[in-house]
């Protein structure tokens, strides 16, 4: 019987043995790979591999506090925690989306654009998808650690802004830092950190932003925290003080509410801002997390302009306002005597043209007191032909106008104030005689911002010492400018000023009993008188509000310029709200000086409290009168 | 036809060496899944071995003659069962690879191997020539390209090619024309295209991040990179047992299987892998021995056949680790985990030893 598998057939010894020869070359070659990776390159692998393991995780700095000159914070934080999404693996990614978008509430368009928004950075580099973390939402991560491994949370400070628009413009907010800002930090800002973008947080960030520290972890494949090698602890933001009076502050922003215009209070002895409020304003809260493109959008497209700081970036006709430089102007060059007068009969000519005063009948015969006190247009319109252009711009200039005032604000404008030369500069254009009239009380060319009256009118009040307006509080001297005024010129220019408000002038209606009021309106024309007759008269076209008061009359303490837009009569819009914030002023001095009342530092925790906590302690023990002192 | 085999005639090298390599991947199994949700691994992984021992046991007794003659069944059988995994079989990672057999999953492929070794052999063993015929190689060809094409539908790349390295040594062995063998290449290679356009969208991925495997680094690349970070950063010496990062933190893909020489090498370094290599080596020479030493050809194509499964393997993964080939889902035999591919290298031992004790039977 023969089987299948007896054969004569030798074994192939020779190809057997090529076999073994392969074998032995083959383990050979591996472990000449093995050898390479491990002998020859080990140092770089061993790199890759604690680069791996060891994850360096930024802890946020918490940005300085601002407080107001009392020690009230203004501009505070809280924590709040940012959901990052990881996208090591994009499938796991893809397939968790939509559970993650219902687990989260947010829409899971808004997912896959911010997804596709950050194709272009690093996978490894996990992106912010909700930026303020709720409790359902940190009850949803943790209780999805296992199925969903793609969350994390990041503690992070949010700036919070008092609310409504509080200060909103001179506070500004922060923001991302531009790609532009990375560049050019030279390592100091890293994508996603946060910058001042506008007002004190961007003109003092470089003292309100601290350094973030850094904690390095073990961590494992997924990315958990396994251990800790070291903690570099965060440097917190130094606070600022600012000089803003808390309680002047509330009257300049209810006195504007549901209005258009502006507020600056003064020191003008120090230039300390005591109140700067501008409206309509944004909600700067709405900022501090994430600006949502519509409301963006909407914000800059609206036609009242809520993002102009109109404090200091309004540039408007002065109006009437303007009086008050023209009379200085008057005085001081001496080119027309003191006791020059004029009958006003309600209209004037000049260069073939009709002026009118705004009182139609007429003031009758009037000198340089009686007319700012009755606001005399035709008074001036002489003043302003005579003195000339530049005699005009030339102290105007030297007031202020048409020049920053160096507030320590960024964009501040700088105003106008026109001139022969600028006409030709400008316009290469001769400077036409009759645009001086226009000039003389505040209208043509000249423009100015409530931040330059407030400033001009104090200083020009004090005699001519122009301080150096900020919002910092600072125990060194103040920069400022001297433009002596005879004591002549002051006297009469703030005796005229007095009688503006308590002598029957424009603004009697706001006199205050025991309080030296002083100040002067201002109505000053959008559009020229020509052109409101052809528009018709829409609310659009309306006059803007100008007052400028201060007190007492001499030395003042307080100036407060306030603009409203459309206001019609800075008498009565304007005025009151200037009055009230004098008033403000002085019942809180009155208490001090009576009641030896002092206020209280009063320390707030972030988060714990109500940012807007009554800021009258009672019955603490006087601690030190007047001047809070700066941290 | 009868033999007195006898057990202490087995190879007590063999069976060393395969000790040695089983104990050290219990040990980096060990190191690898302990503290983690995987621990105690190492045990069920022992148990896999006690059981492979017993079935090389069972499977050296029986003359492999016998075997043998029952090829063209085992044939059917095998080739039945991968129909029957593809019609009811359990998917597991996207896969229909397992059937339920005895409380646990086996995968169908594994015991295909097996079978297909002992076809090859009964078939070459009958060819009665010192070259191959065109004929007996078309033949060859299709003995393996059915249940090669089978496994492919599950879908298991890996599995299936390691039936081609059976067939070219076999091919070697039985004597092969020169013309022949290049006409094999150039169709071969000519197919590669076409075989290109069959292979699943993830396959493709492996295949190109393994062209070009820093384009994409956290994506499919990542597994390759990892390992070769855990082998760099092992050094020579290594960071000792339980004490690699990347294995110990979760880099290393699959560290307890198919890339378990990557955890091995970051752990006992250089100086492990070359001990770990060199018992390969042993080993796969030491069954070429017992090839040349065997009574017959078709012990010999039955030992050769297994020494081919087993260096491929050995090939494919450590090559794998150090990025030298694509992921393919090949394991390490006898140090991965995994209780099929365990059984299986086992079984195919006792095939050797069933050949070596039988070597002075005449």
């Amino acid at each position: 019987m023969s089987y299948w598998f007896e054969d004569e057939h030798r074994l192939p010894q020779t190809r057997l043995a090529i076999v073994s020869y392969v074998i032995v070359g083959a383990i050979g070659l591996l472990l000449l790979g093995f050898w390479k990776l491990q002998v020859v390159d080990s140092e770089r692998y061993t790199q890759l591999a604690e680069r791996n393991r060891i994850r360096a995780i930024p802890i946020i700095a918490p940005r300085g506090r601002m407080l107001d000159r009392e020690g009230r914070p203004l501009v505070d934080n809280y924590p709040s925690f940012s959901v990052l999404l990881l996208r090591d693996d994009p499938k796991q990614v893809e397939r968790s989306l939509p559970q993650i978008a219902e687990g989260l509430g947010v829409p899971l368009d808004d997912l896959q654009q911010q997804l596709e928004a950050a194709q272009d950075l690093p996978k490894f580099q996990p992106i912010v998808i909700k930026p303020e973390a709720t409790q359902a939402d940190i009850a949803f991560i943790e209780s999805h650690r296992a199925d969903i491994p793609l969350l994390e949370m990041l503690m992070v400070y949010r700036r919070r802004y008092l609310p409504d628009g509080f200060m909103a413009h001179a506070s500004g907010y922060v923001g991302e830092v531009s790609a532009q800002q990375v560049e050019s930090s030279n390592g100091r800002y890293r994508p996603g950190d946060l910058v001042g973008k506008t007002g004190l947080e961007r003109q003092y960030n470089d003292v309100l932003s601290g350094t973030d520290g850094l904690r390095r972890v073990i961590v494992n494949s997924v990315g958990r925290e396994v251990g800790r090698l070291e903690q570099k602890e965060a440097i917190l933001g130094q606070q600022i003080q600012l000089t803003i009076d808390y309680d002047l502050q509330v009257v300049a922003e209810q006195a504007l509410a549901g209005r258009k215009g502006a507020v600056v209070a003064l020191d003008p002895r120090t230039g300390e801002v005591l109140a700067l409020a501008s409206r309509p304003a944004p909600d700067p809260n709405l900022f501090a997390v994430r600006v949502p493109r519509e409301e963006w959008k909407r914000l800059n497209e609206d036609p009242d302009r809520p993002l102009l700081d109109r404090a200091i970036q309004a540039q408007l006709a002065p109006g009437s306002v303007f009086k008050v430089i023209m009379a200085t102007a008057m005085l001081e060059s001496k080119a027309i005597p003191e006791n020059f007068s004029v009958l006003c009969t309600g209209t004037t000519d000049f260069y073939g043209r009709m002026f009118h005063c705004w009182q139609k009948h007429g003031h009758g015969v009037v000198s340089l007191h009686q007319a700012v006190v009755h606001s005399c247009d035709v008074f001036f319109y002489n003043v302003g032909k005579r003195l000339g252009i530049d005699r005009i711009a030339y102290y105007a200039s030297q007031l202020g106008l048409g020049r920053k005032t160096g507030i320590d604000l960024p964009s501040e404008e700088a105003g106008l104030m026109p001139s022969e030369e600028w006409k030709q500069r400008v316009f290469h254009q001769k400077w036409y005689p009759g645009e001086t009239i226009s000039v003389a009380i505040g209208q043509g060319a000249v423009v100015a911002t409530p931040l330059q009256l407030a400033h001009t009118i104090g200083g020009i009040a004090l005699g001519g010492i122009f301080k150096q307006p900020h919002l910092l509080m600072s125990s060194q001297s103040v920069p400022g400018e001297r433009f002596p005024l005879s004591e002549d010129t002051t006297e009469k220019v703030t005796q005229a000023m007095f009688g503006v408000v308590n002598e029957g002038g424009t603004a009697a209606g706001v006199h205050l009993e025991g309080i030296e009021l002083c100040g002067k309106t201002g109505s000053a024309q959008v559009i020229s008188a020509e052109g409101l007759k052809r528009a018709g008269r829409q609310r659009r076209f309306s006059d803007n509000a100008w007052f400028v008061g201060y007190a007492p009359r001499r030395n003042p303490e307080i100036v407060v310029s306030v603009l409203v837009e459309g206001g019609e009569h800075g008498a009565s819009v304007a005025a009151p709200i200037a009055r009230d914030i004098i008033k403000a002023y002085y019942d809180k001095k009155a208490k001090r000086n009576q009641l030896q009342y002092t206020v209280e530092y009063k320390h707030y925790e972030f988060g714990d409290e109500p940012l807007l906590a009554e800021s009258q302690p009672t019955s603490e023990p006087p601690a030190r009168p007047e001047q809070s002192k700066p941290h | 036809m009868k033999a007195s085999a006898r057990v202490r005639d087995f190879d007590w090298w063999l069976l060393a060496i395969t000790f040695a390599i089983c104990g050290l991947g219990l040990l980096e199994i060990r190191s690898a899944t302990h503290g983690s949700n995987l621990a105690g691994m190492h045990w069920r992984q022992m148990c896999w071995i006690v059981l492979g021992l017993v079935c090389m046991l069972v499977v050296s007794r029986i003359d492999y003659h016998a075997i043998l003659d029952q090829a063209p069944l085992l044939y059917l059988v095998g080739v039945g069962a991968l129909v029957a995994v593809l019609a009811v079989g359990h998917a597991r990672f996207g896969a229909k690879r397992w059937i339920p057999l005895l409380g646990a999953f086996f995968q169908v492929s594994e015991l295909v191997k097996l079978i297909i070794i002992i076809v090859m052999a009964r078939f070459l063993s009958e060819v009665r020539t010192d070259q191959l015929t065109l004929g007996d190689l078309v033949k060859a060809g299709v003995l393996t390209g059915l249940p090669l094409g089978l496994i492919l539908l599950q879908p298991d790349l890996g599995t299936a090619m390691v039936l081609v390295p059976l067939v070219i040594v076999g091919a070697f062995l039985g004597g092969i024309y020169w013309k022949h063998a290049a006409a094999v290449i150039v169709l071969g290679v000519m197919m590669l295209p076409v075989g290109w356009h069959f292979l699943k969208p993830y396959q493709k991925e492996r295949v190109t991040t393994f062209l070009r495997p820093e384009e994409d680094p956290r994506g499919a690349g990542y597994q390759i990179l990892q390992s070769k970070i855990a082998v760099g950063s092992g050094g020579f010496w290594g960071k000792g047992l339980g004490n690699g990062s990347q294995n110990q933190l979760g880099f290393v893909p699959v560290r307890y299987s198919d890339f378990i020489l990557a955890a091995l090498a970051e752990e006992l370094g250089f100086a492990g892998v070359f001990a770990t290599l060199v018992l390969y080596m042993a080993l796969l020479l030491r069954l070429v021995q017992n090839a040349q030493r065997a009574n017959d050809r078709a012990g010999m194509y039955l030992v050769m056949g297994v020494a081919a499964v087993l260096g491929f393997h050995v090939l494919v993964n450590v090559a794998m680790v150090i990025g030298y080939m694509p992921v393919t889902g090949i394991p390490l035999p006898l140090m991965s985990y995994g209780g099929s591919a365990t059984l299986f290298v086992y079984l195919a031992l006792g095939l050797v030893m069933n050949v070596r004790i039988r070597r002075f039977v005449n």
